[in-house]
């Protein structure tokens, strides 16, 4: 099956920090393929290296990084501002400041498709409409003509979502679109975007800290640790037998309903991430880890456990 | 014994533009000491206003608070600050950018006026301690902090004076999975060492499953349904608090994502619904819901209010 996604020994770096270190990842049309991981883990910072949408100062190098087998490094600003918001779009983590406090809900979402499609203003609220009505906002005609202020939370996320479907994406990336929600809004969520890539065989890149969304949304898994892929595999293979420590420690954090005993303390993932700098060599969990020695300050080898899944661990598999 | 605290028909709205918004709805309850009331609820349903109204930062319109057998609204600071104190969601926003770690945790004892120098530095020394921060972390600012050890100087802050009621609101929303686990492990522990009562209000019920010994889910302003802990979670009665709980992701996969049947309204505290307040989203609702007052049906402890139960 061919990628929509590929990115390969992608790095980034701000200054003298390195943000991502060397991750690979791919996407297929109709898959949804969730990067898992703590604050700073790089997460963040790999979607918006795809998009090429970092902050000043940060700088982008990969072997291979490219949408539907077009080289995105090579593209032009022109050519990326042409892909973006169109063929790959983005659902921002925070809902009240990528939208634009001064400008009407369906001024924004209807500027996409006239300026990628060349739509008419008629056309574009039409479609804007439609799709405010298939995320679940009710009285959309209204939501068109108000502001992002207006709008509590949740509206606004689904806002977010609507706009970003507006010129049909192959590919969307979502960063952290549910964790500000509520636990119902979120399921209601998820369901929309399970529909629309059933329906559409949308590719979706989620990224999140939820393991309980991965476990339920995602079709493969990767987990980022301090700017490196630290293991990859199918989600139920992940979550049945996680190889690398920090991928079993996260998941001993999660107190899971049903499961759990009041005053038994949760597993817990000693010390905090490293910031990494020049130099830097070998696994960057080494400090927090239960099972590490001296060869942990070595490179790592990445360790297979057949085609799928793979980790990077001194352990074997 | 008398209770840590008592909540006794405790209702506030807001006046907001020519509308008034109900924000809390004669609420009562009490907890034991020692023991953690976690209270549930989405976004707008009064959670965070009983929390305030509680430690005495809002006055209510009508009803009152207990805490250790004293009224709350008859306290000055002083006094309410030796009983009751507060962790926030956001320890991001809660501590002065300004002020150095151990600056922040000395406060509440320099406010009090009672003790000298020395014997505050003994105190902010022991106290960073038990929130496992170092004397050298102490001397930092905020910003040199992460959000974990930020939560830990909130709840230094919060403990220094050793209160016998924390209201922790959201203590754990805003950072990873990894540092909330220890963060949770943090509050238990000080809990048994130092025998506090909480109010732990929180969104994520796996969470509160996890620290309380009791539930209370509020919807609209209302308290719907009050059960211990085990109760709730193995037989939740009112249709709210079992869409609450089928709403949860729970990390199995395999199970997919579940159609709660709360379908697309939301709930808006300015404008309630007549009857029962739930009833517009109840996946269950019959018609008399919509004209009907529910009664509040007690239990062997807690209770729920609905018109559709037993």
């Amino acid at each position: 099956m061919t990628a929509l996604l590929e990115v390969e020994r992608l790095q980034v770096r701000f200054g003298a920090t390195a943000a991502v270190r060397g991750a690979s990842l791919s996407v297929a049309p109709g898959e949804t393929h969730c990067l898992v991981g703590e604050s700073g883990c790089g997460k963040s910072v790999t979607a918006l290296a795809v998009m090429n949408l970092l902050a000043r100062g940060g700088g982008r190098q990969a072997e291979r990084l490219a949408f539907e087998g077009e080289d995105l490094l090579k593209l032009s600003e022109r050519g990326m501002a042409r892909l973006r918001g169109n063929a790959m779009a983005m659902i921002f983590q925070e809902p009240m400041t990528s939208l634009n406090p001064a400008y009407t809900v369906g001024s924004q979402m209807t500027e996409v498709l006239r300026r990628h499609k060349g739509a008419s203003q008629r056309v574009a609220i039409d479609r804007a409409a439609d799709l405010l009505a298939r995320v679940g906002i009710t009285a959309p005609g209204l939501r068109l003509g108000q502001f992002p202020h207006q709008l509590s939370g949740g509206l606004r996320q689904r806002v977010m979502i609507a706009m970003a479907l507006m010129c049909e994406p192959r590919l969307l990336i979502a960063d952290e679109p549910t964790t500000a929600l509520d636990v119902t809004v979120q399921a209601q969520i998820l369901r929309l975007l399970a529909g629309l890539q059933r329906d559409l065989g949308l590719g979706l890149l989620l990224i999140t800290h939820d393991l309980g969304v991965v476990a339920r949304v995602a079709t493969r898994v990767s987990v980022m640790y301090a700017g490196e892929v630290v293991e990859r595999a199918p989600t139920a293979e992940l979550f049945a037998n996680p190889r690398h420590p920090y991928t079993q420690g996260l998941l001993r954090c999660v107190p899971v309903p049903g499961k759990i005993r009041r005053d038994q303390p949760l597993g817990a993932i000693r010390g905090t991430v490293p910031r990494i700098g020049a130099g830097f060599a070998g696994c960057a969990f080494r400090e927090r880890c239960d099972f590490a020695d001296e060869t942990c300050q070595r490179t790592i080898p990445r360790r297979s456990m057949g085609a799928a899944h793979d980790y990077l661990c001194r352990l074997p598999a | 014994m008398t209770d840590a605290i008592e909540v006794r028909h405790v209702a506030k709205t807001f006046a907001v533009g020519k509308g008034r918004v109900v924000a809390v709805d004669d609420v009562s309850f009490s907890i034991p000491a020692g023991g953690v009331l976690g209270v549930v609820g989405e976004s707008g349903c009064g959670k965070s206003t009983l929390a305030r109204v509680i430690l005495g930062l809002l006055s209510p319109d009508s009803g009152e608070v207990e805490i250790e057998g004293q009224k709350i609204a008859a306290l000055d600071r002083k006094a309410r600050a030796r009983l009751i104190q507060p962790v926030f969601q956001d320890p991001f926003s809660s501590l002065n950018p300004l002020t150095r770690i151990r600056d922040i945790v000395a406060l509440p004892l320099v406010a009090q006026g009672t003790l000298g120098r020395t014997e505050i530095a003994r105190k902010v020394d022991e106290m960073l301690g038990r929130v496992g921060l170092s004397a050298e972390m102490g001397r930092r600012l905020p910003a040199e902090l992460s959000g974990g050890q930020r939560q830990r100087v909130a709840i230094a802050r919060a403990l220094v004076l050793r209160p016998r009621v924390v209201v922790c609101d959201e203590p754990t929303s805003a950072l990873d999975v990894s540092v909330q686990a220890q963060i949770l492990n943090l509050l238990a522990e000080l809990r048994r060492d130092l025998g506090l009562t909480y109010l732990f209000i929180s969104h994520n019920l796996a969470v509160v499953e996890h620290v309380a010994s009791e539930v209370a889910v509020m919807y609209l302003g209302r308290l719907v349904e009050q059960a211990p802990t085990e109760t709730l979670f193995a037989r939740p009665e009112h249709p709210y608090t079992k869409a609450l709980l089928a709403s949860v992701l729970t990390p199995e996969p395999g199970l997919g994502v579940p159609d709660v049947g709360l379908g697309d309204t939301l709930p808006d505290p300015a404008n309630i619904p007549s009857g029962c307040r739930f009833h517009p989203r109840c996946p269950v609702a019959e018609p008399r819901c919509s004209t009907e007052t529910p009664p509040f049906k007690p239990r062997a402890s807690g209770g729920v209010e609905c018109l559709l139960v037993p």
